[in-house]
């Protein structure tokens, strides 16, 4: 167990709802579910394999207290971000939000799936913008290709050479990106120390409640 | 001076070679008809999009949107920002929302933006550039420089999710809005009805899952067929691209025999005032539109 988990683990003891509530984004909405299933009816990845937990499933398992089963589960990690669930929940449950506030926490203490792959696009994905301040798509998908290795990263490559070629094509890749002759803003000093502080002030909050 | 003016926010996709360059060729060709003045945002930065939540907190993501509300507010004071892109739509609307509600974040968003020497005194509004065709100028003033319309073309109007869910284009449903089909006959051209308007394409996880994106998209393309579409629209950079760049892995998939063009709103506004191939940003479609390079002649 990393020392962020076990701390958690021992702080919230046996209220796992709590511990969602004050420590995952949105995580205060949960006790609003009153377990209707309209969130997993309308979710588009719910038909596909992974889903082992729709929302309202995660949502009663918080109650009861399941907290590995919860953390350590794959299924919040479906969410397209589509915010179908979003508008249609009777309650006003924020349905999207909850589930990547549930997928965050369980991954900045240390207990999401190992090698996620929307995990692994998410942390690929938000490095790269701030980074620079924007997005390089070459870079981009470059990294989330050679992810498993070289090999692997080649034959994914090679699968979708077409896709690539038809961009790169079209205009719409540049591999100049890929040496650096690629879009950026000016003040990344600036970016980087507003979200050094950022991030800062977000643990601290955190901590703050762990503590109360 | 021009009709209206705006703080654009194209967003990364949106740029010179990047993957949703081609929008941007023809809103600058549309607007320009339109005499709708768009200034980018002085060095903007990225959304962060839907699918950096895990990596990135609430704050920082928050702050990255705040950032731009700050550079549009000092550089283009009483502007509205405008956004192609309904990710960057999304992003910064769910920023403003949540600063304006909850003082404790705007606290500490504006610590953060010190860092960057910046401040915010009041958040612009949020617009998608949809929204500001509807609402600023409406469908009738959208059709005066009509020089060519579509005739006898057909569309499938793909609105997808973030231009439409959770906030959406006002006076619309979240189940079947009718925005886009109007700008498509309002163009002249025919909107065929379809039942995958509103569905996901996927979003992110074309990247990560992919098997499970492609199974929507082609279910999404299908319809539209069915539907007797010979092309589809839609006003969202991701959309586009995953409905028209894994046509050919869903097609080695599934069979399919799918060449299906996909374009933006802009790009059939641009043609239907007259615009060239070449401001429509025609070039910049991996699936080629043949229909559409003749009727741009």
């Amino acid at each position: 167990m990393s020392d962020l988990n076990q701390q958690m683990a021992a702080k919230y003891q046996n209220n796992f709802l709590r511990e969602i509530e004050e420590q995952a984004e949105m995580g205060e909405w949960v006790k609003m579910c009153m377990q209707c299933g309209l969130c997993s009816g309308s979710c588009p990845t719910n038909f596909h394999a992974g889903w082992d937990h729709p929302p309202q499933e995660l949502f009663m398992m918080i109650r009861a207290g399941k907290r590995d089963e919860v953390l350590k589960s794959n299924s919040m990690w479906m969410c397209t971000s589509c915010y179908n669930c979003y508008v249609r929940c009777p309650r006003k449950v924020p349905v999207t939000h909850v589930m990547h506030g549930l997928a965050e926490y369980a991954y900045r203490i240390g207990q999401s799936p190992k090698n996620q792959p929307t995990q692994h696009l998410s942390k690929t994905f938000w490095d790269n913008a701030t980074k620079t301040g924007r997005v390089n798509e070459v870079k981009l998908t470059q990294s989330l290709y050679f992810k498993d290795g070289i090999g692997s990263g080649i034959k994914k490559a090679m699968e979708m050479q077409a896709v690539a070629l038809g961009l790169v094509k079209a205009g719409r890749l540049n591999p100049l990106e890929a040496v650096g002759i690629a879009h950026k803003c000016k003040d990344i000093k600036g970016i980087h120390a507003m979200l050094a502080k950022a991030n800062e002030l977000e643990a601290q909050h955190k901590a703050e409640k762990a503590k109360a | 001076m021009a009709r209206k003016e705006y703080a654009f926010y194209p967003g990364c996709s949106s740029q010179k070679g990047a993957s949703a360059s081609n929008y941007l060729t023809s809103v600058h060709s549309m607007c320009n008809t339109l005499d709708i003045k768009m200034t980018e945002i002085p060095d903007w930065n990225c959304c962060g999009a839907s699918v950096s939540y895990a990596e990135s907190g609430e704050l920082p993501r928050i702050a990255m949107n705040a950032r731009n509300f700050a550079l549009a507010e000092t550089n283009l004071p009483g502007q509205d920002i405008v956004a192609t892109c309904a990710a960057c739509w999304l992003g910064s609307r769910e920023s403003k929302e949540r600063l304006e509600h909850n003082s404790g974040l705007m606290a500490d968003t504006q610590a953060a933006l010190k860092e960057a020497g910046l401040q915010i005194k009041v958040i612009p509004e949020v617009r998608h550039m949809v929204e500001v065709l509807i609402e600023d100028l409406g469908y009738d003033e959208l059709k005066k420089p009509i020089k060519k319309p579509l005739n006898g073309m057909k569309f499938a109007g793909y609105v997808g999710c973030q231009t439409n869910r959770p906030f959406g284009i006002a006076g619309e449903s979240f189940e079947n809005p009718m925005y886009l089909d109007k700008l498509i006959e309002t163009m002249g051209g025919e909107a065929v009805p379809y039942d995958q308007k509103v569905t996901c394409c996927g979003g992110a996880l074309a990247f990560s899952e992919p098997e499970k994106a492609q199974a929507q998209i082609k279910d999404i393309i299908e319809a539209a067929y069915d539907g007797g579409a010979e092309m589809l629209v839609t006003p969202c950079p991701l959309c586009q691209a995953n409905t028209e760049v894994y046509q050919g892995q869903i097609n080695k998939k599934y069979g399919t025999k799918f060449n299906m063009p996909v374009l933006y709103y802009s790009q059939l506004m641009t043609l239907a005032y007259g615009g060239t191939a070449k401001e429509a940003g025609l070039k910049g479609q991996v699936i080629r539109a043949p229909k559409l390079e003749q009727f741009a002649g």
